[in-house]
């Protein structure tokens, strides 16, 4: 019944649900130290190496504040077109954990340093936004390990106190696909800024999910519940998909739905409630009193701004513009930092005489397949960006054929091989020269002067045979649109 | 012996100086009287044979320039000492052993000065009377069965019976002034961001004040002088222009203007209180200074206040003491199970009484009518004080209610032992410098003190109307040792 | 208006302090009487007052981003309750 593939709708007899999701994303600070101490924030530690006596909260202990992550925190807001509160405040928000060395965590609950702005995802279907509700700064915990000891909890410090901006969206988001976009886009923005490295993996990047379900048309919102820290796209859309449905079939058996706070179990693939945080829910927020407003003027907001570089969006603007490619090509260009930056050298080096379609071809093609197959990122891409350029060039003014440049990209694998090296070893330059080209047209002709008599007689498709003949007889270096033209007159 | 312990600390720091005496002359003396005077139970924990070593070490090159040249020091065993137990007067962290310093004892060591020891004190500095301590009650050197006041009640009764020169407190509520009229001694709350937090441990963060405690004002500019200095180790700590206090002390205060709080007259004050600050009145006209009448209509909130915003941030600066880092552990069959126990284990009654004071005004649905409502609060009284310093430069009033109590007397009913600190806790509500100095003696001849509030960072005017008024009183503490057998 | 045993049972919940019935009736009565006298700031119209956090009047100032610290672990663990010399040790926690 919808009008386009991009709804994502439960349906249960006669009524059709639509799905309310918003999300709380927590993105780690890049930053050398940590938000409120002079520890180091580099991922992989061994335990506890990486706690000061601040992180472990010792008597007496104060926090200090880190410049650098509130210029991060700002520049993130600017890249969400956000308000940048001039004014914020930390609290504390007081839980027990065993992770949580203070008995609190340094959070802005009524003062973000960000207020409102937006982000616009690209969806097949045309452009989504999304709105941001704010942007604040806070501390991460340490890590609680389980699986170590049969008795015990074990807990590692290193990562209490790094900072993290929490980025709440509105509940804009109506699809797991929309909320692949909207933490690619995240993502992408925020490795442009430099503020976050947007590595999954290493937890840098991680997600709240907040899911509730509600009848198609119906404008009152059901009951939410909050998915915690869950750590890949796959497992959110995953997750959502479970409890979106979860709730469908409660609200169907006439149940209520309990606001709470839920786990994802990764590998029963299901949503289940956290007991264990049921009676933290009162986290009795106060300012924190070893801390002052934070406050920044607004030259303080204006030099950051003037360091802010081009964006996601404007980039594409520009690349559809200045490149005349289309928007999709664009897109997938400016998706990432590190692939819209090879784009733009392998243009740069390229020169006057740029073949975009041959370059956009390449690497969303050949280049993307083989990093995908070996699982690399663009920017640990074997072959350089120069070197890609110089092979792109080659195929634009003739030197090879696009054949022959697949198998030159091969071998310029192994080690960033100029391509034209690859050429001179193995001799692999196209055969350009029309004369050269004749003589061997004319042998070919003269050895097979039946095919040609059939040929002139009507017999067009053998024109195929006289090309593969020729490209099979010069190695497959002869140019084959002049291979093409000569054949035409000769036959 | 005795005649070194009975010199101020300008004294003996000149005496030092001039090669009279030595650090360890100076050092064996104070050791030798507080090991004689352990009815007192002023010290925590003693650390007299370093102290000794230190000294002596000193002495083989004595570095003369310093501003407390190997003087030996017992300091309030809520500031961390590296390598010396640090308990806050709790069982909680009867075991902890700081690897780090605070940076006001630092800047003690850093002049040369020899840790003796770390003092008794309430449990985390909560209480008027050193009666919430793990390490037992400390006895008033005025008389036996007395309490010293608190929470720097050992330190008070280190400074009052002589077993260390001069000492540092804290000050949350009253808890240098308190103690220090209670023992006949000198005690300042400097200017909140005066001193560094840093290494401190934290009862209540918006409140807390590190300050000397001395047997006369002078040598009380001398430590403030040392320890009051700017710390980018401290978010709150403020960087403002710091006076050379002793060296700039003067008696000279012709002209200024005293305010005289009409609402400190509160009900029920006993009539020696009243005769006490007519007659401080009195003296601080004979030193020049005029008198004027002024108001801080507010007053009679402060400590209602002071019971929602201190408990509120205590509740949270505790929430560290969980057993899992440092400190008392109780066994316990699972985590939450653990800190309940450790918790309800390791902290005294007074402690967990504030913590769910703390907790309750914090809580879902009474934060604005309790703590939301105390800030406003905080910000009127803050306000009234702005208005009369537009009309005065100090403000005269005394330091406490009454003079020191029987041991036990208040024990069981905390509302009376809060009232203590009415006079002494508008002062750090609104952040500003105060002292107490000594200016007479109760019926029974136990002291009495009054208190001069001062404008923020005006350190060294409270300190020379003080000076001034030190003279004119010429307050003599009687102590008869009756402690030493 | 007074506080109960169940609101007593609740703050000890969230304090993290075990308390036993006698304990409970203990604290609800100094409690009481605590806030009765508390309750005096109710007298007060605060309405247009701005609420005072900190008496110290300058702002937020900065640390520069430099890993300053050395890994400490050994000290930092050396206070811990339970001997392990990489971890903290609690008790065993089911999520």
């Amino acid at each position: 019944m919808s009008k386009d593939n991009s709804e994502y709708l439960i349906e249960r007899y006669d009524n059709v649900y639509e799905v309310v999701i918003g999300l709380e994303v927590h993105a780690q600070v890049t930053s050398n130290s940590k938000l409120f101490s002079s520890s180091s924030t580099k991922f992989g530690a061994e335990p506890n190496t990486q706690v000061s006596l601040v992180d472990a909260a010792f008597p007496g202990m104060l926090p200090v504040i880190n410049e650098y992550c509130v210029k991060q925190a700002i520049k993130t807001g600017i890249g969400l077109k956000a308000q940048i509160n001039k004014r914020s405040v930390f609290d504390r928000k007081n839980y027990f954990y065993a992770d949580l060395p203070q008995g609190y965590q340094i959070s802005q609950f009524k003062y973000p340093i960000v207020g409102e702005g937006t982000v616009i995802l690209d969806m097949p279907n045309g452009q989504k936004e999304v709105g941001i509700e704010r942007l604040h700064l806070e501390q991460d915990a340490g890590k609680s390990i389980h699986d170590m000891d049969p008795q015990n909890t074990l807990v590692d410090l290193n990562r209490s106190g790094v900072a993290l901006m929490e980025i709440v969206s509105k509940p804009d988001l109506r699809t797991p696909d929309e909320v692949s976009a909207y933490i690619k886009k995240l993502r992408s923005i925020m490795r442009y800024l430099g503020t976050c490295d947007g590595n999954m993996q290493e937890g840098s990047l991680r997600a709240d999910v907040n899911v509730s379900v509600k009848l198609k048309d119906s404008k009152e919102l059901g009951t939410r519940c909050e998915i915690k820290n869950v750590n890949s796209i796959k497992f959110m859309q995953m997750a959502i998909d479970y409890e979106a449905n979860r709730q469908v079939d409660l609200i169907e058996e006439g149940k209520l739905i309990d606001q709470e706070t839920r786990l994802f179990d990764t590998k029963k693939n299901e949503t289940r409630s956290m007991r264990s945080k049921e009676d933290a829910h009162d986290y009795r927020y106060f300012p924190d009193p070893d801390l002052l407003p934070l406050e920044v003027t607004e030259e303080f907001i204006e030099k950051l701004k003037s360091d802010i570089p081009e964006l996601p969006d404007d980039k594409k603007k520009r690349f559809i513009e200045e490149f005349k490619i289309s928007a999709y090509e664009a897109t997938i260009l400016v998706s990432d930092i590190d692939t819209a930056k090879y784009f733009e050298e392998v243009v740069a080096k390229m020169g006057k005489n740029r073949d975009m379609k041959l370059a956009v071809n390449w690497i969303t093609g050949e280049l993307f397949a083989v990093l995908n197959n070996k699982n690399l990122e663009i920017s640990k891409s074997p072959i350089s960006a120069k070197n890609l350029a110089k092979l792109i060039n080659l195929i634009k003014n003739g030197t090879i054929s696009g054949k022959i440049a697949k198998t030159i990209f091969e071998l310029m694998m192994d080690g960033d091989k100029d391509p034209l090296v690859i050429i001179e070893e193995k001799g692999l330059k196209q055969e350009s020269d029309p004369k050269a080209l004749e003589a061997l047209i004319d042998k070919i002709i003269n050895d097979n002067r039946e095919k040609a008599i059939e040929y002139k007689n009507g017999k067009e498709k053998l024109f195929g045979f006289f090309v593969g003949q020729a490209m099979k007889v010069s190695g497959g270096k002869a140019n084959p649109q002049l291979i093409n033209e000569i054949l035409k007159k000769k036959l | 012996m005795s005649d070194i312990t009975s010199q101020s600390l300008t004294s003996l720091v000149k005496n030092i100086k001039e090669k009279n005496l030595s650090s360890e002359e100076v050092t064996k003396a104070f050791v030798d009287r507080s090991e004689k005077s352990k009815e007192l139970n002023s010290y925590i924990t003693e650390d007299f044979s370093n102290a000794i070593d230190k000294s002596k070490k000193f002495d083989e090159k004595p570095n003369l320039d310093l501003k407390l040249p190997g003087v030996p020091m017992a300091v309030k065993d809520l500031f961390c000492t590296k390598d010396i137990r640090t308990t806050a007067g709790s069982k909680i962290l009867e075991n902890f052993v700081p690897t780090y310093e605070s940076t006001v004892t630092q800047n003690i060591w850093n002049e040369g000065a020899i840790l003796l020891g770390k003092l008794n004190c309430d449990e985390f500095a909560m209480g008027s009377s050193n009666e919430t301590s793990f390490y037992g009650n400390v006895q008033n050197p005025i008389d036996k069965g007395l309490v010293p006041g608190g929470s720097s009640g050992g330190s008070a009764a280190a400074v009052s019976g002589q077993l260390t020169p001069i000492t540092i407190g804290t000050d949350t509520g009253g808890s240098i002034r308190q103690p220090a009229s209670f023992t006949g001694t000198v005690g300042l709350k400097p200017t909140y961001g005066s001193c560094s937090r840093y290494g401190i441990v934290a009862f209540a963060s918006s409140l807390d004040q590190a300050g000397p405690m001395s047997q006369n004002v002078e040598d009380c500019a001398l430590l403030q002088e040392v320890i009051s200095t700017y710390d980018n180790k401290d978010s709150t700590s403020i960087d403002f222009k710091r006076g050379q206090y002793s060296k700039d002390l003067t008696k000279d205060i012709k002209g200024k203007k005293i305010g005289i709080p009409k609402e400190y007259r509160v009900e029920g004050m006993p009539k020696e209180i009243e005769e006490l600050w007519k007659k401080g009145i009195e003296y601080a006209k004979d030193c020049g200074a005029e008198i004027i009448d002024i108001s801080l209509p507010n007053t009679s909130y402060a400590l209602p206040t002071y019971y929602i915003v201190a408990p509120a941030e205590a509740s949270s600066n505790l929430a560290r003491y969980d057993g899992v880092k440092y400190g008392f552990r109780a066994k316990g069959e699972n985590l939450t199970d653990m800190y309940e126990k450790t918790r309800s284990e390791g902290f005294g009654a007074e402690v967990q009484r504030r913590i769910m004071i703390g907790t309750y005004v914090l809580s879902s649905g009474y934060y604005d009518a309790y703590y939301l409502k105390a800030q406003k609060v905080r910000k009127l009284i803050k306000n009234d004080f702005d208005e009369a310093y537009k009309k005065v430069d100090a403000i005269l009033t005394p330091s406490t209610p009454s003079s020191a109590f029987k041991i036990g007397e208040k024990k069981n009913d905390p509302v009376s032992m809060y009232l203590n600190d009415i006079f002494t806790v508008p002062v750090n509500l609104a952040g500003l410098p105060a002292i107490s100095i000594p200016a007479g003696l109760d019926a029974t001849g136990y002291p009495l003190g009054l208190q001069i509030i001062g404008k923020a960072f005006q350190e060294q005017e409270i300190l020379n109307l003080a000076y001034a008024m030190e003279d004119k009183i010429s307050f003599k503490n009687k102590i008869t040792d009756w402690w030493i057998k | 208006m007074s506080i109960d045993l169940k609101t007593i049972k609740h703050i000890s919940k969230l304090s993290r302090i075990s308390v036993d019935e006698k304990k409970a009736e203990k604290l609800a009565g100094d409690l009481n009487s605590i806030f009765k006298f508390i309750e005096k700031l109710n007298e007060l119209n605060t309405d247009n007052v701005e609420p005072l956090t900190s008496v110290a009047e300058t702002t937020l100032k900065f640390r520069s981003d430099e890993v300053k610290n050395q890994n400490i672990r050994e000290q930092i663990i050396k206070n811990s309750p339970e001997d392990n010399e990489d971890f903290f040790v609690v008790p065993k926690v089911v999520e």
